[in-house]
């Protein structure tokens, strides 16, 4: 894994990484532990909780882990993030209902709208900085929104339903909950590990070192306009990603995976699990879709114990909840 | 986590037990916004209503002691994604039979999928897509209350009816609000109105006042809504401003409940018309249940909604007492055979496609000096009969009606 050495060594010798220095000896063969533990609870998870229930929070601690890419590591905040989420969503639906494409296709389809949407829109965002660029963002989002509103292939409000899941390359059914569960940890580790070796990457230090002073890794010789729009397109692929797979476990595309609601709920996600830790969004995921599962029955009450978890958060744990657990065990997660 | 298999194996042990001494448990899952833009319209008062119902059929001695009635509710928040994740808890998990209500169509349409797929019984009486008896069709369900269909056949067919045959609109910029009014204007047009004109109005919009003076300037005798929920709701206050009641024009929302008329109050609201199949004003009967619904509620008055929760479920329990069974088929099948009959609809029948059919009615908001009370916010200026109201059969685009 990345440490100090292979770091340095594939980069330029006069730069000087901090991130790298945050990191103390035997992180790499504790996050390996991690991932063990991961990998062994995503195995017995279906055997004590509803699959269908596991599912939506892989699917969205997977979209939480690409924002986070964005966000914890390259400093940028996107306020529109459920566009290619959403987009992907319903390509990925469209495909597999109308043109019949087989569930792996149709993934990749709505995976690669959503990266090619990111391309675009990152091209135009990334020029500006801070607030600015969160409000591109944002604005680009409501013009995909409105767009999907309005297109009749998305189905207006009706959203795009009963979607087949389909026979995964042609032999293995995802009607079994069971199985697709198997298919859903499995993209969700192979995002998981992707994103970690981005982080641990060249590329991936270099972000750090662009997210906190940009002028100076400007000074050193680094394209930081590159660096990020490389990782916003990262991002969206990976949030698109989390939204085709979406589609196909719940059998349906709907207006909400679009909406700025959306967008926002993903950064709830990333502040409560804890922004730039690596394993933090699964947390922020599992707690905030397990809220509004679990809470349903309350009603009115979901939004209010919500806001009041958020308010609790930044007040008393800001780093969310695995960056207090990384204090504790005194390694970064 | 093991405390809710434990329960699972517990509750599925007692099930076990029960079906031994030939009991028979049924468990009613109410799944609607209980936090949102149509908590009013559904929310606590449909779970009141199916609470109400189960009481009414034990009283009523259309059950006994054999059969067991659980209600479970649940918010879906209006989004698919939520409504079907419970939906498939409540099935594969919970042991519950039949999901009640579920309004906003993008999630009935979801439910309806995962219903068919379970195979139990989805009975809907919240969601406005005629698509759940059309398209979208499936055994497993029956579209209670009301549906677009009905809203425009009543609406546009009575109004013009009325003397209202000319027609201008103001339509939402998106899907449903495109479908509102073409469906709306082919009634008007059939029934002899003319339309003379419409515009798109983007949504969601805060601002009608352009769209409401064109609508002034065209002269028409009614100006549909063609939109819901908030934008029906700042059209008509904005057209109240305009005095567009008092100057001799017809409001005519398309899809306004009897809680939007209540808190836009009488003197906004005056004149508008609008389509319920169920008024709680109508007779003793009505009346009477919407008394006692009212002293459990805040002195709330039902909607169609509610009602049409109550309903549904006092015809779902007849059908389970006769069957002797809960078996999700059979009882779909008497509920089909057998005619409906209660104190809020009337007589009735549930057809093939799975449309629940009874009369509809076309109300006029009342002038404030004309209410006697808080909620006598309207009078029935039509009824018409279940026939001329919702799809004809032979027009009918659900696949299970061409095979039969």
């Amino acid at each position: 894994m990345a440490n100090a050495t292979t770091a340095g060594a594939a980069l330029p010798a006069d730069t000087n990484i901090p991130t790298v220095l945050h990191e103390p000896r035997g992180t790499a063969s504790f996050h390996l532990k991690v991932f063990i533990g991961i990998a062994v609870a995503l195995v017995i998870a279906p055997f004590v909780l509803y699959p269908v229930f596991l599912m939506k929070v892989l699917c969205f601690a997977l979209f939480a882990l690409a924002f986070n890419l964005l966000l914890g590591y390259g400093g940028l905040l996107s306020f529109g993030h459920a566009a290619y989420f959403g987009m992907a969503s319903y390509l990925s639906a469209y495909s597999a209902k109308v043109w019949g494409f087989s569930p792996e296709l149709a993934i990749l389809t709505g995976t690669a709208t959503a990266a090619l949407l990111g391309l675009v829109f990152g091209a135009v965002a990334i020029r500006r900085q801070g607030i600015y660029f969160s409000m591109i963002t944002l604005a680009l989002a409501q013009m995909v929104f409105f767009f999907c509103l309005q297109a009749k292939f998305t189905g207006g409000e009706d959203g795009i339903q009963a979607v087949p899941r389909g026979r995964l390359f042609g032999f293995i059914n995802l009607a079994d909950d069971r199985v697709l569960y198997f298919v859903v940890a499995a993209v969700f580790l192979f995002g998981l590990a992707l994103i970690y070796r981005i982080i641990h990457s060249p590329f991936g230090q270099v972000l750090k070192a662009i997210r906190d002073n940009e002028p100076r890794a400007v000074s050193l010789g680094y394209r930081a306009n590159q660096y990020k729009l490389a990782v916003f397109v990262l991002s969206t692929t990976l949030a698109g990603l989390a939204g085709a797979l979406k589609a196909i476990v719940f059998q349906l595309a709907s207006l909400t995976d679009v909406h700025w609601s959306m967008s926002g709920e993903v950064v709830l996600m990333t502040l409560v699990g804890g922004m730039g830790t690596v394993f933090g969004p699964i947390v922020g995921a599992a707690v905030i879709v397990a809220m509004a599962n679990y809470l349903a029955t309350l009603g009115a009450w979901v939004t209010i114990v919500q806001g009041i978890i958020f308010v609790l958060c930044v007040l008393l744990f800001r780093e969310g909840i695995l960056g207090l657990v990384a204090r504790w065990v005194k390694r970064p997660l | 986590m093991t405390g809710r298999t434990m329960l699972a194996a517990v509750a599925l042990a007692t099930l076990m037990a029960g079906s031994a001494e030939a009991q028979i448990s049924v468990k009613l899952g109410v799944l609607n916004d209980r936090s949102g833009v149509y908590s009013d319209i559904g929310g606590e008062g449909s779970v009141l209503a199916a609470r109400m119902a189960v009481e009414d059929a034990r009283a009523q001695k259309i059950i006994g002691d054999d059969i067991k009635v659980e209600v479970i509710a649940a918010d879906h928040q209006n989004k698919p994604d939520v409504g079907s994740n419970i939906a498939r808890q409540w099935y594969d998990q919970d042991g519950v039979d039949v999901i009640l209500d579920v309004p906003t169509s993008s999630v009935a349409l979801a439910i309806n999928q995962i219903t068919r797929e379970k195979n139990k019984v989805f009975l809907n009486s919240g969601a406005a897509t005629s698509d759940l008896t059309g398209t979208q069709c499936s055994p497993n369900t029956v579209h209670w209350t009301y549906d677009m269909v009905q809203l425009a056949n009543v609406t546009g067919g009575a109004m013009v009816r009325q003397g209202g045959d000319t027609w201008y609109f103001l339509t939402a910029d998106y899907a449903f609000g495109h479908a509102l009014e073409r469906d709306t204007a082919a009634v008007v047009q059939k029934n002899g109105g003319k339309i003379l004109g419409s515009v798109k109005t983007p949504f969601p919009s805060n601002d009608f006042s352009s769209f409401l003076l064109q609508a002034q300037a065209s002269k028409a005798k009614v100006i549909g809504l063609a939109n819901a929920g908030g934008d029906t709701v700042n059209s008509i206050k904005q057209a109240a401003e305009f005095g567009i009641t008092q100057g001799g024009q017809n409001l005519a929302g398309m899809l306004v409940f009897v809680n939007d008329v209540k808190a836009l109050g009488l003197k906004t609201a005056q004149g508008l018309v609008f389509s319920e199949t169920f008024y709680w004003d109508e007779n003793d009967q009505t009346r009477a249940w919407s008394k006692r619904f009212g002293e459990r509620l805040n002195n709330r008055m039902p909607n169609m909604t509610n009602a049409g929760v109550y309903s549904s479920v006092i015809h779902y329990l007849k059908a389970v007492a006769a069957e002797k069974s809960k078996d999700p088929q059979k009882v779909l099948a008497r509920m089909k055979a057998m005619p409906t009959e209660d104190a809020l609809f009337g007589k009735g029948s549930v057809r093939a496609d799975g449309r629940k059919m009874h009369d509809a009615f076309l109300l006029e908001v009342k002038k404030p000096e004309e209410s006697k009370g808080d909620w006598d916010v309207a009078k029935i200026l039509a009824k018409v009969p279940a026939d001329q109201v919702f799809r004809p059969l032979s027009e009918s685009n659900c696949p299970l009606v061409k095979k039969s």
